[in-house]
């Protein structure tokens, strides 16, 4: 029976829920929230206007066909499927295509200042692995206007008061309760297993707390900081999901990494060249000499090798990324035909991005965000010079476990609870943090698309599954908050007392160097078992750091000790289900089993920690094919089984174009843009 | 020898606790494409300044490295920056020492971080939101002329760095002024075709004491925003906006 009432909870309080991180997707699922009457506690790391979102460069699709190209939802469902290689379940992936096209319309509304055709509509540009223009831009920052377009919005409801189930408001008790600088440290649940609330810390003032909440969503993006350097924030360290995975969620996939195959390599960071600048037109080369010694802009045309234009000829400059870094690793790695550098005397692991071929007033208006990034830490002008490039790790398709409802249309049923819900009641998951959307491999300008729809998924969800709870959070006994945050108080402290001779940030470079080497593009077998056997080498050295900092302030280095704890939990999830799966499909390659395997493994990978239940007493991982979970009474049954419903699965080819998509004719009309390798023949 | 560089940094343990404010110096390795991060992750590896004292490693802000999220700015040899983009072969070609300061205008935390949660609240103070009725599926948006969104996309790219301020001789302790930021939020939701219906509303926010009087135009804003925001002309049509709301606003009413 449902508590009586759905906004008050019985000794009055106000029922709460709590969403941890402020990007897209946590943005998106607070303003759902709050439109469904739902007040939200939103707990963030930083300001969430300064969250990894506002890295996204190059756009949003939605099969909006502005260019009268015949694009629709169904060809942009079929190429999300193909592109991540038949991984992901198709339900969600159809409901996320569907709602596209509202969901960019409704960023404009915001004040979204996307780029705009002569007549005053909406832009589109080209993305990798389709033949469309279905990329929603503004300039090359969009991922930095979606944000702050949601989080205006959050921050209105900031100023506006809760209003109950007879319609009276409470003053001062508002809608949106914002605390930022804030770090997750793990789920309060009850005897029963229900997510009861959260328990996090204030980074500056270091208090930990555990504050009540009714359900919970987990936001907190992706685990890139794991490889060390990537395209992502200092902030992804994963260390959320990490948390509630070894308080009993699954996590799913974890061994799909993709690596962006533009990045520029630097000493803290490796900064992304977003998809947009082949997208555009660019185009990616490396000199047919390995010992050529002119500049980069000197090389005519006809000493130059377009090797992704010249394999592909179907999609050209604009395969999946996935495809296009393993061949800049074949070019640089395997072949040393990289760019020679005269100084060094050897071919460095970088190849050409050139845009110098490309009118520099259009460049200026539609990649400005991205160029400048290249002249700022490059110092070398990207009008003038061809770009210098190498891949990088970029995204986690795989993420926490979260089930959906299919609906009788293919897609998802609106408001189920258990869309987007993880195997721990009460709690969600959504954005990079989560598994659905991108199978093996995600398609450029779908995560923020991904982003915004599992928010619109969420909220819906939360507020479904709040209104079902038979006892509000808020009437839980306070014992129950306070023996959670001894808990955590007590881990807290006792990092805090190490006083061993090894650096956590060192830790954390020997990780990072290792995961890179030996578990992004080429997988072997035998060199995941080393690093296995290493992390838990890593791991024992973690547990004999030094703190330098006794501070009970602003203490970052103890967070990190934490973070780093956390990183080296996921890192075996990630290596560990990369050596399991014995095939190749999207992201994940093995030369050893270079050809995808549906028989054995069009799977979802599912794992779950098993506590001291490795070989030698460390944390083990339980892989399981199937999984039972209560959501407000019901008993659910799920197995690792992949819903492909809606596209049949076949061979991933992109040497043809329109390969695809069934429903694409691959006869696109060729635009004004100067695209001339990657348009169709 | 390796190249070495000299970073000093000026820290404080709080901002309650004046008495610890001390500069430390630290010798780094140097490394190709270094930057100020770097130089600052490298002493958290070793924590040990240059006289030998192990200390604890320095406390800054950071999050995406590529001067897209407004967190890392700092005084970096005297200029306030943000520190992602302070590259250590441009400050120091010949070796010199980098000075790193927390900016002066916010109170302290710790080291280098500062507390901006003022500019996040002058956001909500000039209403720097487009009035949505709600997110369901209502069509497309209005129509925008390319001109429009040229104008209104460098205004849109403000990271809340608090560059701006910390440049402003207005922005002090005796004045309440609210800054450059802040005002030029309310150009860009005023240009937008729905935001405009609220303009008065917004104009208003910056009309009265701490608001665009203030300004007195020592230009510093735009010299120091690293997203070269032209402020100063946000200022002045924000101006010319308020002036004629005073005058004529009225009669709309």
């Amino acid at each position: 029976m449902a508590a009586k009432s759905v906004t008050l909870s019985t000794s009055g309080k106000v029922r709460r829920v709590a969403v941890v991180g402020g990007g897209l997707a946590g943005l998106m699922t607070t303003i759902k929230l709050c439109e469904a009457g739902v007040p939200v506690d939103l707990f963030s790391l930083v300001p969430v206007k300064r969250s990894h979102s506002v890295c996204a460069q190059g756009g949003i699709n939605a099969s909006v066909n502005t260019k009268g190209e015949g694009d629709s939802p169904q060809v942009h469902l079929e190429e999300t499927v193909y592109g991540g290689d038949f991984l992901a379940n198709q339900p969600p992936v159809k409901g996320m295509a569907d709602a596209a096209p509202g969901i960019v319309f409704m960023l404009d509304r915001m004040g979204v200042p996307f780029n705009r055709t002569p007549e005053g509509l909406l832009d589109f540009r080209r993305f990798g692995g389709t033949l469309f223009h279905r990329t929603a831009f503004a300039g090359a920052t969009t991922g930095q206007q979606l944000l702050y377009a949601l989080d205006e919005q959050v921050r209105r409801f900031e100023t506006i008061d809760f209003e109950d189930d007879k319609g009276r408001t409470i003053p001062g008790e508002r809608m949106v309760r914002k605390f930022e600088f804030w770090d997750f440290l793990s789920l309060v649940q009850d005897d029963a297993g229900i997510t009861r609330g959260v328990v996090v810390q204030d980074v500056k003032s270091m208090e930990i707390r555990a504050f009540p909440a009714d359900a919970v969503c987990l936001a907190t993006g992706g685990p890139g900081i794991v490889f060390g350097r990537s395209t992502n924030s200092v902030i992804n360290t994963g260390t959320a999901a990490s948390a509630v995975y070894q308080q009993g969620a699954c996590y799913a996939n974890g061994e799909c990494i993709q690596v962006h195959p533009t990045a520029i390599p630097g000493a803290d960071k490796l900064r992304l060249i977003s998809e947009s600048a082949r997208g555009e037109g660019g185009r990616v080369w490396v000199p047919k000499d390995p010992k050529e010694q002119r500049r980069g802009r000197d090389v005519p045309e006809k000493d130059r090798d377009y090797f992704l234009e010249d394999k592909y000829p179907g999609y050209g400059n604009l395969v999946p990324r996935d495809i296009a870094s393993r061949e800049l690793f074949l070019k640089c790695f395997h072949q040393h035909a990289g760019v020679y550098n005269a100084k060094s005397g050897k071919n460095e692991n970088e190849v050409y991005l050139d845009l110098t071929h490309l009118p520099k007033d259009a460049l200026r208006k539609k990649l400005a965000g991205i160029l400048e990034i290249y002249e700022k830490f490059v110092g070398e002008d990207p009008y003038e010079n061809p770009m210098r490039v190498f891949p990088a790790v970029h995204y986690s398709m795989g993420g926490l476990w979260v089930d959906f409802e299919k609906g009788p249309d293919g897609g998802l049923v609106k408001g189920s609870p258990r869309n987007q819900s993880t195997n721990l009641e009460g709690l969600y998951a959504a954005g990079e943090v989560d598994y659905q959307y991108h199978g093996a491999n995600r398609l450029g300008a779908n995560s923020l698309l991904s982003c915004i729809y599992a928010g619109m998924v969420t909220g819906p969800a939360m507020a479904t599954y709040r209104s079902n709870l038979s006892r509000s959070s808020w009437d839980m006994p306070s014992g129950l908050f306070e023996k959670a945050e001894r808990r955590e108080r007590e881990k807290y402290e006792a990092i805090l007392k190490m006083d061993g001779d090894e650096n956590p940030y060192r830790i954390h470079e020997e990780l990072g160097n290792m995961m890179l080497l030996d578990v992004t593009i080429e997988r072997h077998n035998d060199k995941l078992d080393k690093v296995l056997a290493n992390i838990e080498e890593l791991d024992a050295r973690t547990r004999k750091v030094g703190v330098t900092d006794t501070s009970g302030h602003s203490n970052q280095g103890t967070a990190f000790v934490r973070h780093l704890q956390n990183m080296l939990v996921l890192a075996r999830v990630i290596a560990q289900g990369a050596r399991n799966r014995d095939e190749s499909r999207g992201a994940h390659f093995k030369p050893e089993f270079p050809e995808r395997d549906d028989v054995n493994w069009q799977r979802t990978t599912m794992a779950l920690h098993a506590k001291g239940g490795g070989a030698k007493g460390h944390d083990g991982i339980n892989y399981v094919r199937e999984l039972d979970y209560s959501l407000a009474g019901q008993k659910i049954h799920v197995t690792d089984a992949i819903d492909i419903s809606l596209v049949k699965p076949r061979p991933r080819k992109y040497e043809t174009a329109g390969a695809a998509s069934a429903a694409a004719t691959g006869d696109i009309k060729k635009t004004d843009d100067a695209k001339p390798a990657t348009a169709a023949t | 020898m390796a190249k070495t560089i000299t970073l000093k940094v000026q820290r404080q343990d709080s901002g309650d606790r004046p008495e610890t404010k001390r500069w430390e110096e630290f010798a780094v390795e140097w490394h190709p494409r270094m930057n100020v991060i770097s130089a600052l992750m490298e002493i958290r590896k070793n924590p040990v300044t240059s006289s030998g004292k192990t200390v604890a490693p320095v406390v800054w802000e950071s999050v995406c490295l590529e001067e897209v999220c407004g967190s890392c700015t700092m005084i970096v040899n005297g200029k306030v920056r943000q520190s992602c983009t302070a590259l250590i072969d441009q400050l120091s070609p010949n070796g010199e020492t980098v000075t790193l300061q927390p900016m002066s205008k916010f109170p302290l935390v710790r080291d280098l971080v500062v507390d901006r949660s003022r500019m996040f609240k002058d956001l909500k103070t000039v209403k720097a939101w487009i009035q949505l009725d709600g997110t369901h599926e209502l069509g497309p948006g209005p129509r925008q002329s390319q001109e429009n969104q040229e104008e209104a996309y460098p205004l849109s790219r403000c990271m809340t760095c608090g560059c701006c301020l910390e440049a402003c001789p207005q922005v002090n302790e005796h004045s309440s002024f609210i800054g450059p930021a802040a005002i030029n939020q309310v150009r860009l939701f005023n240009l937008h075709p729905s935001g405009k219906m609220h303009a008065g509303e917004r104009l208003e926010t910056i009309m009265g004491a701490g608001g665009i009087a203030d300004c007195g135009k020592a230009q510093n804003c735009v010299e120091v925003c690293p997203k070269e925001i032209p402020l100063v002309d946000s200022i002045a049509v924000m101006g010319r906006e308020t002036t004629k709301h005073l005058l004529f606003g009225w009669l709309l009413k």
